[in-house]
């Protein structure tokens, strides 16, 4: 070993030195742009590696009654969402969970696009599961990873069938909905009002949802709750109605059973609604999650239709409560004064053109002035007020009164009357020119024109009233809408009254349906419902104490109930006892009308000693 | 043991505690790699093997370094053999451990699993060194290299196939650093490598093209120091590499040409073959200055890094430990690799220089592999860092080799 020793070659020495700083320094270089320049954006993956966000849902506010009763609130509940790195786990997960927890495939599918579209973010399988399925899946954790179990709250309607339509339904947000403007700030999963007041107030119930934070591992399990604090859900607000779950339990027992029909209660003061009863009702605690497709398809193929809100949906013909709307028209255009009597006397027909029209009472009535007539019903009496008021001004005064429209009531989904808005209504609908003898059909409430309970019960908030007519309101005292008003005095308004008085008076149809302790006047109508069924039966009444203004509106529809005294009017008058009692401190009876009185052999001095006017 | 044969400590105590601390370090985050979220109960004692192997390398160290100079440069060709025939059956008994399952990397004896690539780099290095310490000059020519090159290539040849491309590296840098120590001039070793760089430049014809001009003009400049015959096989070699450069591409498996394509473009598959890549920058970068703190890596903790506990286990650090944490370590490894360096030069015996020398560039080759392709500096390749991931074998025989080292350094014949 001579000369040559590679051991002692210092060149090389300081090459090798020069090449170790040179690598080592490229690392730490790279470390640097990493670690030091570039930190913070890769924090923000590794943030977003790890937290998934997602919506608390925020407590809906509780609905209450005019005196604080609760009519919808929350209950506990559970939501099973799935939280994993790919649409496919999700899809496997779901397969798993389709044991415990029943789905049909339409929602499957829903869940799987939902996992596509948002490959990041928790799907929300369901929003309503059981006790027991939650309690199954718990049981077998580890078979279920990334499957996140909450509680959420679930609408609860203590009152169940009796608020239903009125307080309406919730589900979560349709994708359709999402993009409307009024969804703004909703997010996917949501449970948001789907009808009624539920619909109506929905940006006032629904609170903010707040985000919580969940920390997932590369496989999508969820390793812990902690991570990023959440931003906590705000509640809904609260929202006070004005109806009262006492009377509509009331009106729920009372109610003909196997009839479909509508209650409408108006308080005469506020125009505030006090009861809104369609029957026949559903479950509002069946919507509260998510719907079970056999009970919806059950229920909206159901020739009774039990979905519908016949209070504020239901079209019917008004018949002869709308006699009462004629003579207001009358009275505004000063073609009648109320004593004066008709120059045909009633004679069971009535001879108009080449036509004969008819009475209801074959015997007829005689001669009337319009208090009579109004409690006769005459027809021949408003075939002669049809003809002074004429065609031109009927059609103006009904639909100034706003029988063509809606009542303007806080609810989404109000049908409009049917009355026609001009001539051109005939043309239109059925090809031809109206005579001028239209009238005489429309005079009784016949013809072309349909008109909901609740736009009926409007109409008598008027003539119970100053002859003003503000929108009813769900709303305690929401009601800002002035709504129209009857162009007459005063003295025509009594007279109106006078009518509806006679009515319940000794005599009158619906004297059976007359009350112990207050004064319940109304009128009475039996419409046509076209084909062979029975007609439906109205009732239209205004009650308040004796002597006293009136306070009370009622109006009773009864489908196919056949006679309006018999049938409609009754319910109307112990409705109307039930809410009167309550406010006057009257103690409560199930024997509220003179029949019943009659039946229980009870006192009815009190019929005969009624004052008169 | 003689008189003759002193053995100074002194003089190695800075190199020892230098792979103690490592070593400390390696098991430090192999217990932290193992702590999850959602805990696995084989992780999470990982730590507790690695830190019983390292006494029983410590031990193996201290044994080694008891043993004289001469015995390894006389025991050295026929270690070599035996290393490279234990590879071969290990390519027909071998089976693979852990993530790389499908391997033939490892050799079953007993209950232990051992991988004889990682004796076999010691026994290469020690072959290597007693071939060119028994040289009278440096390498003048081409065919001088032919003895070690082939040398290297056996054991290299075998590793390739089981398949394992991270040890196949090391021989490499074993292979280079070397021939540099020896003298080898930088002509020389480029052409060497230049068949290398070829394979790697056929991906575009025009670049591979101006490339065998380039080596065409060096050789010509080089003409004095080369026979004419070296000429022709250096240019030979060139173009057999950019040959042979398509069908070798198709020939690798879909995992490591991916691993290619990958680390040129990382967003080509982030959930696929980039995502290791990804995952691990992720790690490293959202550590910041100093760290998440020991344990508490996000990344880690929710299973995000792959292989945290081998390959991956700089990314542990980068999250944890931050900027601080890596470039404390990159300082402690630039300590060692000074301290090689430093020893070659003062070793006695050109056999020494050239082991101690060798085993630096195997050690340097693993360090800028390994923590580079956890940043995306180079390709990511199944190599561990030394001293730090967990490993067995790797741990053990890096101690040996440390051993071999130190005797070598400390002796004065």
């Amino acid at each position: 070993m001579s000369g040559y020793r590679p051991h002692e070659q210092n060149a090389q020495a300081t090459v090798a030195r020069v090449v170790a700083v040179v690598l080592l320094g490229a690392l730490a270089a790279t470390l640097f742009r990493g670690q030091v320049l570039g930190s913070s954006e890769w924090l923000l993956r590794s943030e977003f590696n790890r937290l998934r966000s997602f919506p608390v849902p925020p407590p809906r506010g509780i609905i209450r009654d005019r005196a604080g009763r609760v009519l919808a609130d929350n209950a506990p509940g559970y939501s099973i969402s799935i939280l994993a790195s790919r649409p496919d786990s999700v899809l496997a997960t779901l397969g798993r969970l389709r044991e415990q927890l029943p789905m049909d495939a339409a929602r499957v599918q829903a869940i799987e696009a939902q996992a596509r579209a948002n490959p990041h973010q928790p799907v929300l399988v369901s929003v309503d599961a059981s006790f027991d399925a939650v309690a199954a899946i718990e049981e077998r954790r580890s078979a279920f990873p990334g499957v996140l179990i909450e509680s959420r709250p679930k609408r609860r309607y203590p009152a169940g069938l009796v608020g239903a339509h009125v307080l309406g339904l919730v589900g979560e947000v349709s994708r359709e909905e999402l993009e409307q403007d009024r969804f703004l700030g909703v997010q996917a999963g949501a449970v948001v009002g789907k009808a009624g007041v539920e619909a109506e107030y929905e940006a006032l119930l629904q609170g903010k949802a707040g985000t919580r934070y969940v920390e997932v591992d590369a496989v999508g399990r969820i390793s812990s709750f902690r991570g990023s604090p959440g931003v906590p859900a705000q509640a809904g607000s609260d929202l006070d109605l004005s109806l009262d779950l006492d009377l509509m339990e009331w009106i729920h027992r009372i109610f003909p059973e196997e009839h479909a029909g509508a209650v409408v209660v108006l308080e005469v003061e506020t125009g505030d609604v006090l009861a809104l009863y369609s029957a026949p009702a559903y479950d509002p605690n069946l919507f509260a999650g998510v719907l079970n497709p056999a009970d919806w398809n059950r229920m909206s193929r159901d020739p009774a239709s039990p979905l519908m809100n016949r209070a504020v949906m239901g079209r019917y013909p008004p018949g002869s409560t709308w006699k009462l709307a004629s003579a207001a028209i009358a009275l505004e255009a000063g073609v009648v004064s109320p004593l004066e009597r008709m120059p045909v006397q009633c004679r069971g027909r009535f001879r108009y053109g080449n036509r004969t029209y008819r009475c209801w009472r074959p015997e007829g009535h005689g001669s009337l002035d319009l208090a009579g007539a109004i409690r006769h019903s005459c027809n021949v009496y408003f075939y002669q007020l049809g003809t002074r008021i004429g065609l031109r001004r009927m059609l103006e005064g009904g639909n100034r009164m706003g029988f063509g429209g809606q009542s303007g009531i806080d609810l989404p989904q109000e049908e409009a009357g049917i009355f026609p808005g001009s001539r051109q209504f005939w043309v239109d609908r059925f090809g031809y020119e109206p005579s001028e003898g239209e009238v005489l059909n429309l005079a009784l409430g016949q013809g072309p024109n349909s008109q909901t309970p609740l736009k009926m019960a409007q109409f008598y908030l008027a003539v119970a009233r100053d002859g003003s007519a503000p929108a009813p309101a769900l709303r305690r005292s929401a009601s800002t809408s002035r709504g129209w008003r009857l162009d007459i005095s005063r003295e025509s308004l009594e007279q109106l009254r006078e009518g509806l008085r006679r009515v319940t008076a000794t005599g009158g149809t619906a004297h059976m349906s007359s009350l112990e302790h207050f004064d319940l006047i109304g009128k009475t109508g039996t419409a046509q419902s076209g084909g062979d069924r029975p007609d439906h039966a109205w009732f239209t009444a205004i009650a308040g104490p004796w002597g006293g203004d009136p306070e009370v509106v009622v109006v009773v529809l009864v489908e196919f109930g056949g006679s309006g005294s018999g049938v409609a009017a009754p319910v109307a008058a112990k409705a109307a006892d039930f809410y009167l009692r309550g406010k006057h401190g009257v103690p409560r009876d199930t024997i509220q009308t003179l029949l019943e009185h009659i039946r229980a052999g009870r006192s009815t001095a009190w019929a005969r000693e009624r004052p008169s006017t | 043991m003689t008189s003759s044969w002193r053995f100074s400590w002194t003089r190695q105590l800075p190199f020892v505690a230098t792979l103690l601390l490592l070593s400390a370090v390696g098991v430090a985050m192999i217990y932290s790699a193992g702590q999850l979220n959602i805990p696995s109960p084989v992780t999470s004692r990982l730590w507790l093997r690695q830190a019983v192997i390292l006494g029983a390398a410590i031990v193996g160290f201290l044994a080694v370094s008891r043993i004289s100079a001469r015995w390894f440069e006389w025991t050295a060709m026929r270690g070599y053999v035996v290393c490279t025939v234990v590879l071969a059956v290990t390519l027909v008994l071998g089976t693979g451990s852990g993530t790389a399952a499908g391997t033939k990397s490892f050799l079953a004896i007993g209950g232990f699993q051992f991988q004889p690539a990682e004796a076999a780099k010691i026994a290469t290095a020690l072959a290597l060194a007693r071939l060119l310490a028994a040289r009278e000059e440096p390498p003048r020519y081409l065919r001088d290299l032919l003895v070690p090159a082939a040398v290297v290539a056996a054991p290299l040849a075998l590793v390739v196939l089981q398949p394992d491309l991270g040890t196949a590296l090391a021989f490499v840098g074993i292979f280079f650093a070397v021939l540099f120590w020896a003298g080898t001039s930088w002509p020389l070793l480029l052409f060497a490598a230049s068949p290398g760089l070829a394979l790697i430049l056929s991906f575009d014809l025009l670049v591979w093209s101006a490339y065998i001009v380039a080596v065409m003009v060096g050789l010509y400049l080089y003409r004095y120091r080369l026979y004419l015959v070296e000429s022709l096989t250096v240019v030979l070699a060139n173009v057999a590499a950019g040959a042979v450069a398509l069908p070798l591409w198709n020939s690798l498996a879909e995992y490591q040409r991916n691993r290619i394509l990958v680390f040129l473009d990382p967003a080509l598959d982030p959930r696929g073959a980039g995502y290791q890549l990804v995952q691990s920058k992720v790690a490293v970068g959202s550590g910041g200055l100093f760290g998440k703190g020991f344990t508490d890596g996000t990344q880690k903790r929710l299973n995000f890094l792959p292989e945290q506990h081998t390959d991956f286990v700089f990314s542990v650090v980068g999250e944890e430990f931050g900027f601080v944490g890596t470039v404390l370590l990159l300082v402690l490894f630039g300590f060692l690799f000074f301290r090689m360096i430093r020893m070659a030069e003062l070793s006695k015996s050109p056999f020494a220089g050239l082991f101690i020398f060798g085993t630096f560039g195997a050690w340097l080759t693993h360090v800028f592999v390994n923590v580079g392709m956890t940043i995306g500096l180079v390709p990511v390749t199944g190599i561990p860092l030394p001293f730090i991931s967990y490993g067995g074998s790797f741990l053990l025989m890096s101690w040996l080799a440390a051993g071999i080292v130190t005797r070598l350094a400390g002796e004065d014949p």
